[in-house]
């Protein structure tokens, strides 16, 4: 049986040379947590099952920063690798899997031109395509959002999804918007309804503030992995002692 | 020096930094006729079988020269599935080295299989020297091998069904399963196909 995956996501500032990892709260303060190689290094010796790159800076020249920050950390980390933020193209990608990248994951750019989900699973395998959703509570359904959560786009999350899943993604990796940053656990309603209503893994994402809340979210839905970045940031919790605590609670998880 | 084959199949980027970190003297080579001067073959893979027998085709000989003459081969991978007479994946082929065919994952799980799987080991011999029952390795992959001569298999895991994930036969060794990808474990593995090289 296949082990539930717990993967930190480190979020690069690639303003500066080397970049920097940053975390976000509800998309918008920022707090600096290290240099993205290092973070990804540690996160791996204590047990992540993957680790996520995500891209949030604004600038163009940011390409060249990714691939050198992918290339440093594939010398030394040898779990799977996930890229995104400002993939806009079967190129970027490219790049991003000739420097040691397993998997893209895209968002802004998958709604805007879904046949890149297609381009991207059929070139380099269905696994390699991670398509991410920001989801917004509205009332009865989650809206999608993208940039970085400034515009909202009037598409339904669930179906979103769905769409997603029949051309080729390998995995979802679903955001609360009204969750991320603020500690209160995921979005139970919202990973639920998504997972139950596709057949690729969901990777539930914003607001894990305890192990407690990686098991929840476990329990109560279909999610196959948990994405988390303050809790491991700040050396508040080892990811080694969150796979212990989940695994004495029933979870199959790799230790 | 261990021989890595590009063969333009995805990136042999993590493959070629994993076996540099158990130290060994690595070269990538699209050239078949390089094949001959190293201590150990690995063909890594990721992709379709057809596409991987096509852009292997000129290696075939010199690959098979090598494993005659007793240089340690691993397989990765798409690289074990080619050793294979056929796949249901391909009209093309395989190399037919090892007896039996590649066929599709069941109906009843996801496929692609894509995570960490725990395997069971059958037989133990020195390419998995430190590892145990219930290790997890990362797989990524909508086919399995299915070989004639069950002595072969040395672990398997469980996805739907029994799935090979380790064979061996002479100096022949094959992963279904992503060492490159799989953490400590992995590497150990590499490690001990690295011992059993000449380096």
């Amino acid at each position: 049986m296949l082990a539930k995956r717990i993967i930190p996501c480190l979020d690069c500032d690639l303003g500066i040379p080397s970049g920097r990892v940053v975390k976000g709260i509800e998309f918008k303060q920022i707090r600096y947590a290290g240099i993205p190689w290092e973070l990804a290094e540690k996160y791996y010796l204590d047990g992540a099952d993957e680790i996520v790159f995500l891209d949030i800076t604004a600038s163009s020249d940011r390409r060249e920063t990714m691939v050198n920050v992918i290339k440093k950390t594939s010398k030394n980390v040898f779990i799977p690798l996930t890229v995104g933020g400002g993939i806009k193209s079967i190129e970027d990608a490219r790049s991003a899997f000739n420097s040691g990248a397993d998997k893209v994951t895209i968002n802004t750019a998958a709604i805007e031109n879904p046949e890149l989900i297609n381009q991207i699973a059929d070139r380099y395998g269905n696994q390699a395509c991670v398509v991410a959703i920001d989801a917004k509570r509205r009332d009865g359904w989650f809206e999608c959002s993208i940039y970085g959560g400034r515009k909202f786009t009037g598409i339904d999350a669930i179906e979103w999804a769905k769409e997603a899943e029949e051309r080729g993604a390998g995995d979802i990796l679903l955001t609360s918007m009204d969750r991320d940053g603020t500690y209160d656990g995921f979005d139970i309603e919202l990973t639920k309804a998504v997972s139950e209503r596709v057949r690729i893994p969901v990777i539930a994402s914003g607001g894990c503030g305890n192990p407690g809340h990686i098991l929840e979210v476990f329990q109560k839905t279909k999610a196959q992995a948990a994405l988390a970045a303050s809790i491991f940031h700040y050396g508040k919790y080892k990811i080694g002692d969150v796979k212990n605590y989940l695994k004495e609670h029933g979870i199959h998880v790799r230790l | 020096m261990i021989a890595i084959v590009d063969y333009g199949m995805g990136n042999i980027f993590s493959i070629r930094n994993a076996l540099e970190k158990v130290g060994a003297d690595v070269k990538v080579t699209s050239k078949a006729e390089e094949l001959g001067n190293s201590d150990g073959v690995v063909i890594p893979g990721v992709g379709s079988f057809g596409d991987a027998m096509k852009q292997l085709l000129p290696f075939e000989e010199k690959i098979g020269d090598s494993i005659e003459d007793g240089i340690p081969f691993l397989g990765i991978c798409l690289g074990m599935q080619i050793l294979f007479e056929k796949s249901q994946e391909s009209k093309e082929p395989g190399f037919g080295i090892i007896p039996g065919e590649v066929i599709r994952l069941p109906n009843n799980v996801l496929v692609p299989q894509m995570g960490w799987n725990e395997i069971e080991i059958k037989k133990g011999i020195d390419l998995l020297d430190g590892i145990e029952n219930g290790d997890f390795f990362y797989f990524v992959h909508s086919y399995h091998c299915v070989p004639e001569n069950r002595e072969m298999i040395i672990a398997i895991t469980e996805y739907g069904t029994e799935v090979v994930a380790v064979i061996n036969r002479d100096n022949i060794y094959a992963v279904q399963f992503h060492p490159e990808k799989s953490g400590k474990k992995g590497l150990l593995i590499l490690k001990n196909f690295l011992r059993s090289t000449r380096c």
